[in-house]
C-alpha cells in the first residue's frame, strides 16, 4: 500500500491513516532529509494510534488532526508536532529538541526523560508529567497529576493550574513553576524564593509557549530541590 | 498488560447496538491481551426469573441437558443461558450437578449474561455472537495472563454475586492474604486468579451492607497492588484505579453513553466520539454511573 500523498494546502503532504498505514507514515517521516521540501505534513484520522510521528529528526511540521495514543512524537529531534486532540501516555517521551503542542489533554508521563525542546499542553496532564526530565521545557496550561517532575534532573516544568501530590519527589535540578495550588511536595522538594533571574527564566518559557502577557508572572511560585538526597545518607533512608 | 472496555448506555435507542459496539471495542484491545477474553452483558430480564449462565466443555449438548432438567436453555458455543424462577434455582442447580457435573454456573442475576473463553478476543466475541446482543450496559476484558494460568477459569469477567461482575487490569500483591481473610468469613473463591479475589471482596463488602461505591472505597484500603477495575451491577457500572494509577484508563461521556477503554483506540469507533467529553479517571477516585439515578 502506498501513502496517499495529496497536496491539501500548498506544500503540505496529507496522509489519511484511515487508508494509509502508520508504519509507512513513520517510515516516510524518518526518511526526510534536513533540507527536505516536504516540510509540512497533515495527518488525518489518527484514531489514538501509538508511536505516531515518533523518532523524527528533521526540521518539519507534522500536524495531527485528532487524538493520539502512546508515545506520540517520542524521541523527537528538530520537528514541530501539533496534536489537535488528546495525547496518550508518554507524549514527547525522551524528546531531544523541537516543539510539541498538544491542544487537548495529555495522559501520564508527558515529556518523560526529555532532554530538550519544548512541550506545550493546552489542557491537563496526568500523573508523572516530566518524570526524570533532563533538560526539556514543559508548559501545561491546565493542571498536572501526582508525582510530576519525579526525579527531574534539568529543564523547567511550568504549570498554570494546580499540581497533584508529591510534586518534584526526589528532584535534582529541574525548576518547577506552579501558579495554582500544590497538593503536596515530594521528598526533598521545597518551595524556593522567586528571584529576578527566575522571573526572567519563567518569562522566557512563557514567551516560547506564546503565553507572555497572558498570565501574571507574580502569581507563580517556584519549587526546587533541597539537595539533601544527592548522596546517600543513612539518616535520609526513609525518604528514598 | 490486559485490555478493559466498558459501555453504559444512557440513550435506550442504542440498546440494540450494545453488543456490536462492545465487540468492536474488544476487537481493538486484542493486542493488549491475546490469551483469553470475556464479557458480561446486561440484557433484558423477566421479573421473577433468574438467569443462570452455564459453561461446559466444547461439544456440551445443552439442549439435552435442558430436556433432562425440564428447562429450555439457550446455547451459545460453550455457554448457555437458562432462566428459572427464584424458588426453582436451588433445585435446578442440584439437578445440573447430578446430570451434568462438568457444567458450571459462571454467572447469575436477573439481567446479566457472562461469556468467556481462551483464545483471541476477536474470535471469542465472534463465537458467542456478541455483535448481535442488546442491553443497557456491558463490560469486557482481553487478558494477558500474569498471576495465574491461561485457562477459561482464569479469564475475566469474574462474577461472585448476582448481577455483579468485575474486570481487572493489573496485579494484586496481597491477594493471598485477602483470600484467606475472605475464607475465614466463609467466602469461597473458585480460582487461583487474583482478580476473582477482588470480585469476591466487593461482593463480600456489599453483602455486609456497603453500596458499590462504599465497597470500592474500602478496596482502596484493603487491596494492594496495581489495578484498574471496571465493575458491573444490575443497574450500573463503576470504575476505580489504584492510588498510583499505574494502569492506563480513558473515558468518554456523551448524552448517549459513558464508555471506558484501556486506550483511546478502543473508543475511537464509537458514535459521536469526536464531540465526547474525554477524560482520564483520577487515581483513587470512585466513578459510578447508575441507570436508576
Amino acid at each position: 500500500m502506498r501513502l496517499a500523498l495529496t497536496p491539501a494546502v500548498e506544500a503540505a503532504v496529507t496522509v489519511d491513516l484511515a487508508s494509509s498505514s502508520l508504519r509507512e507514515l513513520n517510515a516516510a517521516l524518518h526518511k526526510l532529509a534536513p533540507d527536505t521540501t516536504e516540510a509540512y505534513w497533515k495527518i488525518a484520522n489518527p484514531a489514538g494510534r501509538h508511536a505516531l510521528a515518533a523518532g523524527l529528526d528533521a526540521p518539519v511540521t507534522v500536524e495531527i488532526d485528532g487524538p493520539v495514543g502512546y508515545y506520540c512524537a517520542g524521541m523527537n529531534k528538530q520537528a514541530r508536532v501539533i496534536v489537535n486532540g488528546n495525547a496518550g501516555v508518554g507524549v514527547g517521551e525522551n524528546m531531544m529538541s523541537g516543539f510539541i503542542h498538544v491542544k487537548g489533554d495529555a495522559s501520564q508521563s508527558a515529556g518523560a526523560t526529555g532532554n530538550g525542546g519544548l512541550l506545550v499542553i493546552d489542557g491537563n496532564a496526568s500523573a508523572r508529567c516530566g518524570i526524570s526530565m533532563k533538560g526539556i521545557d514543559i508548559v501545561v496550561k491546565g493542571s498536572v497529576g501526582h508525582l510530576s517532575a519525579f526525579m527531574g534532573q534539568a529543564g523547567t516544568l511550568t504549570v498554570l493550574g494546580d499540581a497533584g501530590e508529591a510534586l518534584g519527589d526526589s528532584l535534582y535540578e529541574a525548576k518547577l513553576f506552579v501558579r495554582g495550588s500544590v497538593a503536596g511536595l515530594g521528598a526533598d522538594c521545597v518551595e524556593k524564593e522567586m528571584r529576578e533571574e527566575h522571573k526572567a527564566l519563567l518569562a522566557a518559557k512563557l514567551e516560547a509557549a506564546g503565553l507572555l502577557g497572558a498570565v501574571d508572572i507574580g502569581e507563580f511560585r517556584r519549587y526546587g530541590s533541597a539537595r539533601t538526597l544527592y548522596h546517600f545518607h543513612v539518616d535520609n533512608v526513609s525518604n528514598y | 498488560m490486559c485490555g478493559i472496555v466498558g459501555l453504559f448506555l444512557k440513550n435506550p435507542k442504542l440498546e440494540p447496538e450494545l453488543g456490536a459496539m462492545l465487540a468492536q471495542m474488544l476487537d481493538v484491545m486484542c493486542d493488549r491481551g491475546p490469551d483469553s477474553a470475556g464479557f458480561a452483558v446486561y440484557g433484558s430480564g423477566t421479573p421473577g426469573l433468574v438467569k443462570l449462565t452455564l459453561r461446559g466443555p466444547a461439544g456440551t449438548d445443552f439442549a439435552k441437558i435442558g430436556t433432562a432438567i425440564g428447562h429450555p436453555v439457550m446455547p451459545r458455543d460453550t455457554h448457555a443461558v437458562l432462566s428459572v424462577s427464584a424458588s426453582e434455582e436451588a433445585g435446578v442447580r442440584a439437578a445440573l450437578a447430578r446430570i451434568a457435573p462438568e457444567v458450571r454456573v459462571v454467572g447469575t442475576g436477573s439481567r446479566m449474561e457472562l461469556y468467556k473463553e481462551v483464545g483471541l478476543p476477536a474470535d471469542v466475541a465472534r463465537r458467542f455472537g456478541l455483535e448481535g446482543m442488546s442491553g443497557t450496559h456491558a463490560i469486557g476484558h482481553t487478558r494477558m495472563a500474569t498471576e495465574s494460568a491461561v485457562t477459561t477459569d482464569g479469564a475475566h469477567p469474574f462474577s461472585t454475586g448476582p448481577d455483579q461482575c468485575l474486570v481487572h487490569n493489573g496485579s494484586l500483591s496481597n491477594h493471598a492474604g485477602v483470600r484467606r481473610q475472605l475464607a475465614r468469613e466463609g467466602v469461597r473463591v473458585n480460582t487461583e486468579n487474583d482478580s476473582e479475589v477482588a470480585a469476591a471482596y466487593l461482593t463480600y463488602r456489599i453483602a455486609q451492607g456497603d453500596t458499590l461505591g462504599e465497597a470500592l472505597t474500602h478496596s482502596l484500603d484493603d487491596l494492594d497492588g496495581f489495578y484498574t477495575f471496571v465493575v458491573g451491577t444490575e443497574s450500573g457500572f463503576g470504575v476505580l484505579r489504584d492510588p498510583i494509577a499505574c494502569k492506563p484508563a480513558v473515558m468518554a461521556e456523551t448524552d448517549d453513553y459513558v464508555a471506558f477503554g484501556s486506550e483511546y483506540r478502543a473508543l475511537a469507533g464509537l458514535p459521536g466520539i469526536s464531540s465526547a467529553r474525554l477524560f482520564e479517571p483520577e487515581p483513587a477516585k470512585v466513578y459510578f454511573w447508575d441507570r436508576a439515578a
